[in-house]
This record gives structure tokens, sequence and C-alpha cells, in this order.
């Protein structure tokens, strides 16, 4: 069964909590020039997961929003798909998980990924690509992710794919307190984290042109051919270098006679 | 008429060498510091200028496989005189790129990965295969002229392969090139709707082959002057011609295409991707296309000038197709 998450932005009260605990969980860095929760911070290979402050307009007043930014681990990632040694896989459980021993790093997941998560140890002599994995190991075991179990609002809610999307559907749909779009559920055609919000996606700050078609069918179009051309074109190529070595053959004796 | 070998130093090897030597340290400065450090790449820019002319290059060195096509599958004889030049000229392309490519990957320690683990579902797949393949193919290629002076039996036994080996020589770019152009198919968000398109590979796949014989004739041209070795220019001047009907089809193909996906009302928009379009296709493809059926496109310097023309409408778009791409914002 597939997991994922639901983040309820109404909710949030932009404690931070949630990266701090990926931090200690995956064992990364702190920086105090790189902050992971603020009104401006960036996703880094030391940040996996950042908390924005927002302030946005909402009914003619302005009211602070907070946004956790994390991989959302699509249904069908682009990045796994155009990783080129499988470096990048999704597993059954939902997470998009990254093998650093398989990695090239060539970097197109950084390229493909439609919301610009994977990031790299720039500064590194033999460096990784760096994103959220969604705790996987926790998955596995039946736990929740670091960030979700420390989450002192309920802001972030942990369970199965369907469930989950079932209890935000209905949540939306009652009342008007939300808007009608549940941020994930369409978007790169599903991702395993969904968001919910009482002001527009586009104000809080979130790419709202990406395909509702799962990304890796556009290359898959291509590639699906390839077995085609291959042999096709193999015949097609030595047909006609023996008929143009034939014709040739033919022209120089009739010329000879 | 034979030759000793010397190696007197000139003042053009006199720089070559300079070059060589100044690749060297840089390439040991990169691999010892990392890539932040000596390309200022950063998240924001996973891919520079490197991979802009790393992926040109490899369009360049297309020129072996359209007159290997030519040549050695169409059987157009008259072509043949050049075939070996075209050769040479797409090895070192090959060995300029897979050189480039080692330091521009991070982990150039893992390179081999995808030869065990198999990403099939990327067109880097099949271009990182086919470029290891096909630089393989070139080297048996080079290997029959090579041999000849030396070996009368590995001769004979590298000429019973060619057969074969020349098809997997035309037939493996073919694939490679429009796979490189299938690199970009998975970011239609980000790339400028002039160059995002589902035919894509193709118009990689058409420029790889009229660009080869324009550099063909460059080669011919240039190396003729310095080497005393002169091609008949008739024979450059109906392979021009060639390059030129193909580039015809593609500008027809690209009309074709911005006017299918709606995109035509982006080409006199102003601003940086219209103007950079504009002049990838008026300098790149038209003007040489005029040229190349002028009569002054006959002349030794208009064909020059339609090879030069030709060869940077590929390395600007080479580079525009990336960058716009890495300003995903």
């Amino acid at each position: 069964m597939s997991k994922a998450v639901l983040v309820d932005v109404t909710k949030c009260v932009g404690c931070g909590g949630c990266t701090v605990a990926c931090k200690m969980w995956n064992d990364l860095e702190f920086d105090k020039s790189m902050p992971s929760h603020s009104e401006n911070p960036k996703l880094t290979s030391k940040n996996w997961t950042t908390v924005t402050y927002q302030k946005v307009n909402k009914g003619g007043k302005q009211v602070w929003r907070f946004v956790k930014e994390q991989c959302l681990h699509c249904e069908d990632p682009a990045c796994a798909s155009v990783c080129f040694s499988k470096a990048i896989k999704k597993t059954p459980q939902g997470p998009v998980v990254y093998y650093p021993n398989l990695c090239v790093g060539c970097r197109y997941c950084m390229v493909a990924c439609p919301f610009d998560i994977p990031k790299y140890q720039w500064e590194k002599v033999l460096p990784s690509i760096t994103k959220c994995q969604m705790c996987v190991t926790k998955i596995k075991k039946g736990e929740a992710p670091a960030c979700t179990s420390v989450c002192p609002t309920n802001a972030l809610t942990f369970g199965d794919r369907d469930k989950l999307l079932a209890f935000a559907k209905k949540k939306i749909e009652n009342g008007d307190k939300y808007i009608k779009h549940i941020y994930g559920e369409k978007e790169a055609g599903g991702t395993n984290w969904f968001y919910i919000s009482d002001v527009s996606f586009k104000e809080l700050g979130f790419p709202t042109n990406i395909p509702k078609e799962p990304l890796p069918h556009y290359t898959h179009e291509y590639l699906k051919l390839t077995p085609t051309v291959f042999i096709g074109g193999g015949a097609l190529f030595t047909a006609l270098s023996i008929y143009t070595r034939r014709r040739n053959e033919i022209a120089k004796e009739k010329e000879g006679k | 008429m034979t030759k000793k070998w010397s190696f007197k130093l000139t003042p053009t090897r006199k720089i070559l060498i300079a070059l060589v030597i100044m690749s060297l340290i840089l390439a040991i400065y990169r691999l010892a510091t990392g890539l932040g450090i000596s390309t200022n790449l950063n998240d924001k820019w996973p891919w520079g200028l490197w991979i802009g002319f790393d992926l040109t290059a490899v369009a360049l060195a297309g020129a072996g496989y359209s007159i290997c096509f030519l040549v050695h599958v169409l059987h157009i004889e008259r072509f043949k005189i050049i075939a070996r030049r075209a050769l040479l000229f797409s090895f070192l392309g090959y060995i300029f790129v897979l050189a480039t490519l080692i330091l521009e990957i991070g982990r150039w320690d893992n390179f081999w990965r995808p030869f065990i683990s198999w990403g099939i579902h990327s067109p880097m797949f099949e271009v990182y295969m086919c470029i290891s393949v096909y630089t393989f193919i070139q080297l048996i290629e080079f290997a029959e002229i090579f041999v000849q002076k030396f070996s009368l039996t590995w001769y004979r036994r590298i000429e019973k392969v060619m057969p074969v080996v020349v098809i997997l020589g035309a037939l493996l770019p073919f694939g490679h090139q429009a796979s490189l152009g299938a690199i970009y198919l998975i970011v239609p968000h980000k790339l400028h709707p002039l160059w995002w398109s589902s035919l894509l590979p193709w118009f990689f796949l058409i420029t790889s082959f009229f660009v080869g014989p324009a550099i063909g004739a460059i080669e011919a041209l240039w190396s003729g002057k310095i080497f005393n070795s002169n091609v008949n220019i008739k024979i450059l001047r109906s392979l021009i011609r060639i390059s030129g009907g193909i580039m015809v089809a593609y500008l027809a193909l690209k009309v074709f295409d911005l006017i299918n996906r709606n995109a035509f009302q982006y080409l006199f928009t102003g601003g940086l991707e219209s103007s950079m379009f504009l002049l990838e296709m008026v300098a790149g493809i038209i003007l040489p296309v005029v040229i190349c059926f002028s009569p002054w496109g006959t002349t030794k310097t208009g064909m020059v000038t339609f090879g030069i023309l030709t060869v940077s409408g590929v390395v600007l778009r080479g580079q525009d197709i990336p960058l716009p791409v890495l300003n995903g914002e």
C-alpha cells in the first residue's frame, strides 16, 4: 500500500520543528547562513525540507501562511525515469529513493524535476544528489516520517494514499474554508504529498504550470520507437546498401561493354 | 612519395601544445576541487555552458556518420574520397566528447555504472550506450585503415566484419543524435515554446545530418590548403547541395511545427528567446541555404562561409536550448 502525507497549510504555525526533525534523523549539518525555516529559506544539500513564512493577501487582509517544502514523491517520477543508472527508484511504499552508490552525477534529475527538488553537493570532490527520502527506512518498519511525527498542530497527516486523498477531498468540500484544489492530486500525474490551503497555491509560491500528465510519458512516446527504429533501420540500411552496391556494379558492367 | 615523420615546432603547434597543457592543469584542478569551485555551477544552474558545448560537439561529430551513410550505405562513389577525412574528424570529436563528459559528471569514478544498472527509461541511456558502442565501431573503422600498412592478415580479418561495422556505424548515430534531442522532451514546462516540441528528437537528427557534409567541406577545403591535398571542388559542391536540400526540408518542418503548436506568435515578441531563435533560424539556416543555391556558393569562399554559418547555427542552438531549461524559475 502506497503511503502519503497530507499538508494542511491552514494548520501550520511555522515552528519549523519538522525541518529540525529532518536534520536530526538524516544527520544533516545545521548551517546558520542557510536557515531551514524563515521568510526566504532554500532547499540545499543540507536542507532537505524547508518552511517558508509567506505574507499573503486574504479577503483584503495581510495574513501569514507557512509552507513546508520537500520532495513530493511523484507517482510516476520524472527524476527516476531520466536516471540512466537507476540511482533513483520509486518504491512500492511511496517514497522516491536515491541510491548514491549508483549515481554518475549527470544531474539530469535536477533538470527534469518539475518542482526543482534534487540538490547537489557542489562543494564535494565526489558529490551526491540530495533530496527528501520520505524516511523510507522508517516507513518500511511501519513508522511515520520524522517530520510528520513531530508536528505539534497536526498540519501533517501520514497515511495510506487512497484514504488520505478521500479524507482531503471530504475536507475541502465541507464548507468554504478551503479552496477547491488538492495540490498533488493531479500535478505531474499525482504525488505522494498533498497540500490543502485556504489561499491559492499560486500566491503561496507553488509552481502552477506543471502538466497534469506524468512527465515520463513525453519521453516514452519517443523511446518506445527505439526497437522498431533499430531493427527496421538496420534492415533498411542493409537492403539499401546491397541494392546500391549491385546497381553500381551493373552500371560498371554496362560501361565495360 | 614517402615522407619521413618529422615534428617541427611551428607557431600553431606551440599554441596548440600550450592549450593542451592548460586544459590538463584545469582538468586536474576540476578533479581535485569538485564542480562547485571549478565551474561555478549551482543548484539553480545544474547544467551550464559546458554541457551545451558537449552536446553540440556530438552533433558536429556527426560528419562521420552522415558521410558513412552516403558512401557505405548509398554507395555514392564520388564521396568516397572524403569518407576517411570525415571518419577522422568524427573519431577525434567523439574522443573529445568522452573526455569532457568524464570531467562534466560529478561521480566520474562511477562512469561505468550504467553498463550494469540499466536506466532504460532515460534518453541519456541511449545516448550513453550509443556513444560507447559507436566509439568502438569507429575504432574498428579506423583500425581497418591503420593495419593496412602493417599486417595483411589483420586487414583481411577486419575487412570481413566491415559490412556489419559500416551499417552499425551509420545506424547507431542516427539513434543517438535523435536521443540527444529527446533529453529535453521531459521539460515541456521549463523550455520555451519556441524550442520545446515533441519533434525535438527529429530536429536534432536532421541537424546533425546536414551539419556533417558542411563540416566535411570546411575540413576538406582547409586541410587541402595546409597539406596540399586538394579534393575536387565539384565533389564538395554536390556535398554541400545535399546539406542545403536537407536544410530546406528542416526549415519547412520547423515552420510547420511552430504553426501546429500555435507557437508562431512567440516568434516576434522581442526579448532574448525570440531574438536567439530568429538568429538561429536566419543566420544558421536561411542564409546558408541562400548561399548554397546561389552562384557564389560554388566558390571556395562561399562554401566555407556556408559551412561556418551552418556550424554556428548548431552551436548557437546547443546553447539556446539548455539555457532556458536551467533558468527554470
